[in-house]
């Protein structure tokens, strides 16, 4: 049961092979299992997994089914889920039950799927290693001396180790398609606003973005596809219909040009990650696709915009851990500063104290201007770059990362290098695009990815090249050794 | 770019974050190294460059000015550590 995919499982659910019931039963077990070495879950909610299953087969039974009625999915620990811990990695969350469920948990139950438990991530999502959980390090399926990616390290960990067939996760910089890329699945980030931020702990808010990691584009577009549409509780939720992204699918991919980013392909990329990438631009080519080389030329600077945009606003949003209305509270604190210092100084880890103190510097009286206002400036030029390259190109593509995973513990205490290894997936979500990253071949035996970037709301497109991708390759079909 | 600890100091305090005294020197360390990263952007020439305001352009939504939500503090209240006739205890602000 657990190597089918998503649309393998809602079959067989329709064709009763098994029950919603047996199928969470069955993936729970594999998370009692395996889960003790690789840490991708924090919360494991067998109880109430059993009986949102007994209700998918109730719809099951009558006929009301959606494609994910009764499929097991996880929730990456940042969606709020009402009456469960949502600690968002964070020891300043630990106690934190959330009082409502977030707009996709909301959205993901209402088709009926099967909430197996909450994952773990880097704290507040920020991370691309998902060493920084307060729950400890998720460990890599395919190598457990490596890291799995962040922020959305145990999503993919989950996935790739058949723990659930798909997973919710969150993307700021890359915190998607990065670990989809270590741990050798697909994960797609939408568009800006495709998806409702409502009850997704906010991290940078004019960057943060709900999507899926799963096995395959097509279960990630029938995840997409519930998890997507308006909602007016999020001023920023596009109101545009969402189309049907999995019946698009099954049509003829027709012509399409793909940029191939010459500025990805620099020294810092590993020549056999770049191989790979390059040998799957020719699998895109055989499908009939063009390929045409593109310029970024502000590409370089995603980086260092990105490290003064997503600090400012996470400095801003998590000025409401005070100790006082929700979370963790400093014992015996003689006045209220001292209340908020020492709260903070205890619940934060490490990296997100500083991020909280790069914000606090970029807005400082003074520095204004050079950091926050530049940075601004530079995401418009980085912006401008990509609308330039769409003019021509129907879809972006390069690597997703550097390298295939590392190894837990090498960069953790080195953090400007942490933060490179999100070189190539940190613009698209400055310019507010789409993106996915897929397997694209082994390197050195570890899974490496292929990232394709498309226009506003351009994922379904960008969903069907991986799809069309995926019928003539292999590489979404490995599998962990030993799972 | 190198960050002092007389600096440090002062963004704690602007961020409401207590760092440990002996973690002082490493944090500031690496958050030097990080405006060092940042600096980068200074040698861009952004004449003319309309600061980024919407990822997509697209102007704020507004709503009509009505009230939908209910009172739900009580809910809300169960996650607070110190709660007393429906308000939240702080140390004392007023001697």
């Amino acid at each position: 049961m657990h190597d089918a995919t998503i649309a393998q499982l809602a079959q067989a659910l329709r064709a009763g092979e098994f029950s919603a019931v047996e199928l969470a039963d069955h993936f729970l077990a594999r998370i009692e299992r395996l889960d003790g070495d690789l840490n991708a879950f924090i919360t494991v909610t067998a109880d109430s997994a059993r009986a949102q299953a007994k209700r998918a087969d109730a719809r099951l039974a009558a006929g009301d089914a959606t494609p994910l009625t009764g499929i097991p999915i996880a929730h990456k620990d940042i969606f709020c889920t009402r009456g469960v811990r949502t600690s968002c990695g964070s020891r300043m969350l630990d106690n934190f039950v959330s009082p409502y469920d977030a707009a996709v948990v909301e959205k993901l139950e209402a088709a009926g799927a099967v909430m197996l438990g909450k994952t773990n991530m880097d704290e507040f999502a920020m991370g691309s290693s998902n060493e920084n959980s307060y729950y400890g390090p998720v460990r890599n399926p395919w190598n457990r001396d490596l890291v799995p990616g962040g922020s959305s390290g145990g999503s993919a960990a989950a996935v790739a180790a058949r723990l659930a067939p798909g997973a919710t996760g969150t993307d700021t910089g890359g915190s998607i398609r990065q670990p989809a890329a270590l741990c050798g699945i697909t994960g797609i980030k939408p568009t800006y606003g495709r998806v409702s931020r409502w009850g997704m702990v906010a991290f940078a808010s004019s960057l943060d973005q709900a999507g899926a990691l799963a096995r395959t584009a097509e279960d990630a577009a029938l995840m997409l596809q519930v998890m997507s549409g308006p909602d007016p509780r999020d001023s920023t939720a596009l109101p545009d219909p969402v189309p049907d992204y999995a019946a698009a699918l099954a049509k003829p991919l027709g012509r399409m040009t793909i940029g191939v980013v010459d500025d990805f392909f620099d020294d810092g990329l590993d020549p056999d990650n770049a191989q790979r990438v390059r040998d799957a631009l020719s699998v895109m080519e055989r499908l009939g696709a063009t390929l045409k080389p593109v310029r970024l030329d502000n590409i370089g600077l995603s980086v260092p915009a990105y490290y003064v945009v997503a600090p400012a606003e996470a400095s801003s949003n998590l000025s409401r851990f005070d100790g006082v209305r929700f979370g963790h509270r400093a014992e015996d604190a003689g006045d209220l500063t001292e209340l908020y210092m020492r709260t903070r100084g205890e619940g934060f880890g490490a990296e997100v104290k500083r991020r909280i103190l790069t914000g606090t510097y970029v807005l400082s009286a003074g520095y204004f201007d050079a950091y926050y206002l530049k940075a601004q400036k530079v995401r418009q030029l980085i912006s401008e770059d990509f609308a330039r390259a769409f003019r021509e190109v129907d879809a972006v593509a390069g690597p997703t990362t550097p390298s295939p995973a590392f190894p837990l513990g090498q960069k953790v205490d080195d953090p400007v290098r942490m933060y490179l290894n999100d070189i190539y997936t940190i613009g698209a979500p400055l310019a507010g695009l789409p993106a996915l990253s897929m397997p694209c071949g082994p390197v050195r035996g570890l899974p490496a990815g292929l990232q394709l970037i498309g226009p506003h709301l351009g994922e379904g497109r960008l969903l069907h090249a991986a799809h069309a991708f995926q019928r003539e390759t292999e590489w979404h079909t490995l599998t962990p050794p030993g799972i | 770019m190198s960050l002092t600890l007389e600096e440090l100091k002062s963004l704690c305090i602007l961020s409401r974050l207590e760092i440990a005294s002996e973690e002082m020197e490493g944090v500031a360390d690496k958050l030097s190294e990080i405006v060092t990263l940042v600096d980068a952007l200074q040698a861009v020439d952004t004449a003319g460059v309309e600061p980024m305001a919407h990822p997509l352009d697209r102007a704020q939504r507004l709503r009509e000015d009505r009230v939908t939500e209910s009172d739900r503090h009580l809910r809300y209240q169960r996650n607070a550590q110190l709660v007393e006739q429906d308000l939240y205890l702080v140390p004392r602000v007023i001697e």
